[in-house]
């Protein structure tokens, strides 16, 4: 089980509160990451990468154990930390309210 | 009694504003999908409690939502708006070809016999449709490829199709407007199209008289006449009663014939609305005076209608999909702004009341006549 912080305005989509946990069979890139999330929240697709392309939307960041993964190829490999869910994998929306 | 539902889709989030048919006193439910703009929602004429919408924001892009129960719950429902074939160039701002994007839904247009069956006019310009109940989408591609495709161009707000009008005596026939291509129509259910241009005259493009380039606000058709739409184009109001084929302008009196929304009373086919703005960049009312102009004769003859409305230091926008109708005896027109104000009028324009007054920036107004 890994766990996965997503925006205020996904957990909404999703119906969820707080952390979303996962459980992911394989190597835990973030492709992975979000193939299970979506697999999951099937209302999430497109909201945080292409439908097709599979392209990380320009205002959607990745971070893990303070590093930013944003852009990482999708088959990276995430931290320890991120597999044994010391650490959560953040999804973060862009800062750009103004 | 009937009652009338007004659904308000704002920069922030989504409104159902409702009332009794004496439409006097208003409660305001909101909002929905608090946060996200809201570029428009409608009902299907079929099933009034079937309301579709457009939700999207820069952050996580397009969402549509459906509710069953006129807007008590909703249900995520599918946002995958994909071209078909390749997608090709359209003209960009510096006249450079640019590669189609789809970055929205601007206006739902639910069909008038089945109420999963819904067309979507998007940007990059497309109109897609689905079938059931806005799990997937298709292109009708023969529209963007029907050749004219790389000579549009995008409007300040982006090359989106914004109208869609489907002539409620042959469902195959559908007029549609982009802004900055032009109008539209197929006589087979969205296979093929052609342009419907002639007679539009636009002074901002190379060629004034050109088949597509112009920038078409709005159009607006009453039910029991669809050979006869009303336009609101970036300049000039115009009018054709031959399906698009020619049009004439009919701006006339007009303090200014720049504007956005044009609608058609409910009962009266001839009778239509706009609200003139100063432009080019001011978009704003002339004078800082709030007007709806009216004609009882289908263009030409304007009357400015005023009681109710503000008469002062008003610099406010009413957008495109900003203005509708309901079809109560005695018609009710509606608008929104972009200050956050819904004005509603129970007698055809001739007075006013604010039936909302600090939503967010209005987006877009559809109005449910319910039995």
């Amino acid at each position: 089980m890994i766990r996965v912080v997503i925006p205020a305005h996904l957990r909404t989509i999703a119906k969820v509160d707080g952390e979303v946990e996962l459980d992911l069979n394989g190597p835990v890139t973030i492709r992975a990451v979000l193939d299970a999330l979506e697999a999951k929240y099937p209302a999430l697709q497109g909201t945080m990468r292409d439908h097709v392309t599979g392209v990380r939307r320009p205002f959607i960041r990745f971070f893990a154990c303070s590093e930013d993964l944003s852009h990482e190829p999708h088959d990276t490999v995430l931290p320890d930390a991120i597999i044994n869910a010391t650490e959560p994998f953040l999804i973060v929306g862009a800062i750009a309210g103004g | 009694m009937s009652k009338v539902r007004v659904l308000v889709g704002t920069k922030k989030g989504a409104f159902i504003l409702e009332s009794d048919g004496k439409r006097q006193n208003w409660s305001i439910n909101g909002p929905h999908f608090g946060g996200w703009e809201i570029y428009h929602m409608k009902g299907s004429p079929v099933d009034p409690n079937r309301i579709y919408v457009s939700q999207s924001t820069g952050w996580h892009g397009q969402m549509m939502q459906r509710s069953n129960d006129g807007g008590q719950t909703w249900e995520t429902v599918g946002n995958k708006f994909t071209y078909e074939g390749v997608p090709g160039t359209h003209q960009w701002y510096d006249g450079t070809p640019h590669p189609w994007e789809f970055k929205r839904v601007w206006h739902l247009e639910p069909s008038l016999s089945d109420a999963d069956t819904v067309y979507a006019g998007v940007e990059d310009a497309a109109i897609f449709k689905t079938t059931d109940g806005g799990q997937n989408w298709k292109e009708l591609q023969g529209l963007r490829e029907h050749g004219t495709g790389p000579k549009w161009q995008p409007g300040a707000g982006g090359m989106c199709l914004h109208t869609i009008l489907i002539d409620p005596t042959n469902h195959d026939r559908i007029f549609i407007a982009i802004s900055a291509a032009g109008a539209f129509r197929t006589d087979d259910g969205g296979a093929t199209w052609k342009p419907i241009n002639q007679g539009l005259r636009s002074e901002y493009i190379p060629d004034p008289k050109a088949e597509v380039g112009h920038c078409v606000h709005r159009i607006a058709m009453h039910p029991s006449r669809p050979n006869t739409l009303f336009m609101q184009k970036h300049w000039d109001v115009m009018r054709s009663d031959d399906a698009g084929d020619s049009w004439v302008e009919v701006s006339g009196n007009l303090p200014t014939d720049f504007g956005f929304p044009i609608q058609v009373h409910a009962h009266e086919p001839e009778t239509i609305y706009v609200v003139p703005i100063k432009s080019d960049s001011l978009h704003f009312p002339p004078d800082g005076q709030l007007r709806v102009y009216r004609s009882r004769t289908g263009g030409n003859e304007w009357e400015a209608l005023t009681k109710g409305l503000p008469q002062s230091d008003c610099y406010v926008n009413i957008l495109r999909d900003a203005m509708s109708a309901d079809s109560l005896d005695s018609c009710g027109i509606y608008f929104g702004t972009t200050g956050g104000q819904v004005y509603a009028s129970a007698d055809s324009g001739d007075t006013w009341t604010a039936i909302a007054r600090d939503l967010p920036s209005v987006l877009s107004v559809e109005v449910q006549t319910i039995a």
